[in-house]
């Protein structure tokens, strides 16, 4: 411990987290073609960054996440969405990495997105938001770590659309990455996952109030349309045998249907539960933005079509985790990453947990998940030459 | 099951293990939670990897700091590189490929060599069982029954080196081996090692 030397750059952990401004100088390049200049991150930090700079793990988070992973949503309240993995001892031990994690480019939590103040205009960019790309978050997150003076991450770990930008962080700066952990996650969004984003789309695009994406400047927010987008995508999260356990054909608050279209099923209370806290804290034009991204998501189309050919030389040694019941990026998406790893030589490992809790598994208490994370964070430290559980700093 | 007390391996993967070469690039096919890649990378220096179909081999090995993934030889084997390993490993599990012959050619273009061993079926219990019995041979190395057994090609050693003959693959060394592993004191490639030889145990090269 005594080796260790605070970073000024490297703010320690802060529930509120931090906010910086980036790219004033030096427009961020999207990949539409826009310059972004400048963008403000807000972000999280956990644990200690060490003398040498090498216990740095960016956590990447999903569709609907945020840079609060441990400590209680500013909004909801609620704990954050890895809580029981990052802490002393934990998976992500807090006392021998440094834990980061920002929240994404279009995002509605801090960091620049449609809701701000388009500085050119003064009003909210709403739809004159740049539309943006896996690509340009990792860009953002990248910057980032130089702003903080790290130059090289012992692992990036995301699951989700956080697992997507672990492999553009692959991709696109592989000499940064030590380690990665993509999880629940594709190389490429398939047809299936687009279309469910359209329909999330076009019910936040059909509410009266969403206003051309101008409902900001109204003083409304089209809060049915994203309601509704959220209750469609949550079923995507969940899985057929999970809902079924957990609701059945149940009523709700009354002993024989209705005969109406009131909330008869348990299933569908809980549905419009989940619609209804969502608007509290989500933005509509940063939901239509980042479903987007995740759409135009296509790591082998930027490499000849050959996924292979996005890894070729990469010395990233990788854990490719997917969980059996999920079928919104089920296994053969995580296998068609392994297979291209696999294909230029790369040092991966690849577990699908066996779990009837679809794709919210990764954020649920999974122990194998957890154990298999942890093993391979231990394997990895040792390669990395960081000290082992229960050791100090360097 | 896999570690004897002492820590040290199973005899027949302690044959195996002193095969390697120390610092050397090997890929265990079947690997199961990884006993002997932790043995290799411990004590050689050895960069392994692994693929093992059962999902508890496959997690106790990674949360070990194994690379292991969860695949098989049938339809993993493929995506692999000409020569990225040096050695090939594929202990016990060749009579359970569906295809042994596209395996055997895998493992030998994607490693410079391959280290194979299998239960012989020209064993001479398994040859008496078959005669006397008229009923298909369960014994210690073949300890199922026909209808629940996860060995579907079944071969002797003699059928063994002969499909290598036909691959043109070189055999280099042979080895017979009693039930527990133990070497048995005959030439591994011979007629004697197919009667007497509960397993086989071989090193191959590629083809030139």
């Amino acid at each position: 411990m005594s080796a260790f030397e605070p970073s000024a750059t490297c703010p320690s952990h802060d529930p509120l987290g931090h906010t910086v401004e980036l790219g004033r100088d030096r427009p961020i390049l999207l990949d539409c073609g826009v310059g972004l200049s400048p963008v403000t991150v807000a972000y999280q930090t956990y644990g200690r960054l060490n003398a040498d700079r090498s216990n740095a793990i960016l956590l990447c988070h999903a569709l609907t996440g945020d840079h609060y992973v441990a400590d209680p949503h500013p909004i909801t309240g609620k704990p954050g969405w890895w809580i029981d993995l990052v802490g002393p001892g934990n998976v992500f031990d807090t006392d021998r990495y440094f834990l980061i994690c920002s929240n994404v480019l279009g995002g509605c939590m801090g960091t620049t997105g449609p809701k701000d103040v388009d500085p050119a205009t003064g009003q909210p960019w709403g739809q004159t938001f740049p539309v943006i790309t896996i690509g340009d978050m990792v860009r953002v997150q990248a910057r980032l770590l130089d702003h903080l003076g790290i130059g090289n991450l012992f692992c990036v770990v995301g699951g989700s659309m956080g697992g997507m930008q672990v492999l553009e962080w692959c991709v696109s700066y592989p000499e940064r990455v030590f380690a990665a952990i993509p999880i629940a996650t594709a190389a490429r969004h398939s047809a299936q996952n687009i279309a469910f984003h359209e329909v999330g789309r076009q019910a936040i695009i059909a509410d009266p109030d969403w206003r051309e994406g101008n409902y900001l400047q109204h003083g409304l927010k089209p809060h049915r349309g994203l309601a509704v987008a959220r209750m469609a995508a949550h079923i995507t999260y969940l899985s057929e045998t999970a809902l079924h356990r957990k609701f059945g054909r149940n009523l709700q608050d009354r002993d024989a249907v209705s005969y109406g279209f009131g909330p008869d099923f348990q299933v569908e209370s809980y549905l419009r539960h989940q619609g209804s806290t969502f608007v509290d804290r989500f933005d509509a034009n940063s939901y239509l933005y980042i479903t987007r991204a995740m759409d135009y998501f296509d790591l082998a189309a930027q490499h000849g079509g050959v996924l292979a050919n996005a890894f070729a030389n990469t010395r990233t040694r990788f854990c490719v985790v997917s969980f059996s019941s999920d079928w919104l990026f089920p296994t053969p998406e995580s296998r068609a990453v392994v297979h291209a790893l696999n294909a230029v030589a790369a040092n991966v490992s690849f577990v699908e947990v066996q779990s009837d809790k679809g794709h919210d598994a990764f954020l649920l208490d999974e122990p194998e998940f957890h154990a298999t994370l942890t093993g391979f964070l231990e394997g990895a430290a040792e390669h990395r030459g960081l000290p082992r559980k229960g050791g100090t700093f360097r | 099951m896999m570690v004897v007390a002492n820590g040290n391996l199973r005899v027949d993967l302690k044959l195996i293990a002193d095969m390697v070469e120390p610092g050397s690039r090997v890929l265990d096919v079947g690997c199961g939670e990884g006993t002997l890649l932790a043995w290799l990378g411990r004590h050689k220096n050895v960069d392994g990897r692994g693929i093992e179909l059962s999902m508890s081999g496959v997690s106790a090995a990674v949360s070990q700091g194994l690379s292991v993934i969860q695949g098989d030889a049938d339809t993993d084997l493929k995506d692999y590189p000409t020569g990225a390993f040096d050695t090939v490993i594929l202990s016990q599990t060749l009579q359970a490929t569906y295809a042994p012959r596209d395996v055997l050619a895998n493992m030998l273009r994607i490693g410079r060599r391959a280290i194979v061993s299998f239960p012989n079926f020209g064993h001479w219990r398994v040859r008496m069982g078959l005669l006397l019995g008229g009923r298909m041979p369960v014994t210690d190395t073949l300890a199922y029954e026909w209808y629940d057994t996860p060995n579907i090609h079944f071969c002797t050693i003699r059928d063994f080196l002969m499909l290598c003959r036909s691959l043109g693959i070189t055999v280099e060394k042979g080895i017979a081996l009693d039930r527990d592993g133990g070497v048995l004191p005959f030439d591994g490639q011979g007629g004697v090692a197919n009667l007497l030889a509960d397993q086989g145990l071989f090193v191959l090269s590629r083809p030139q």
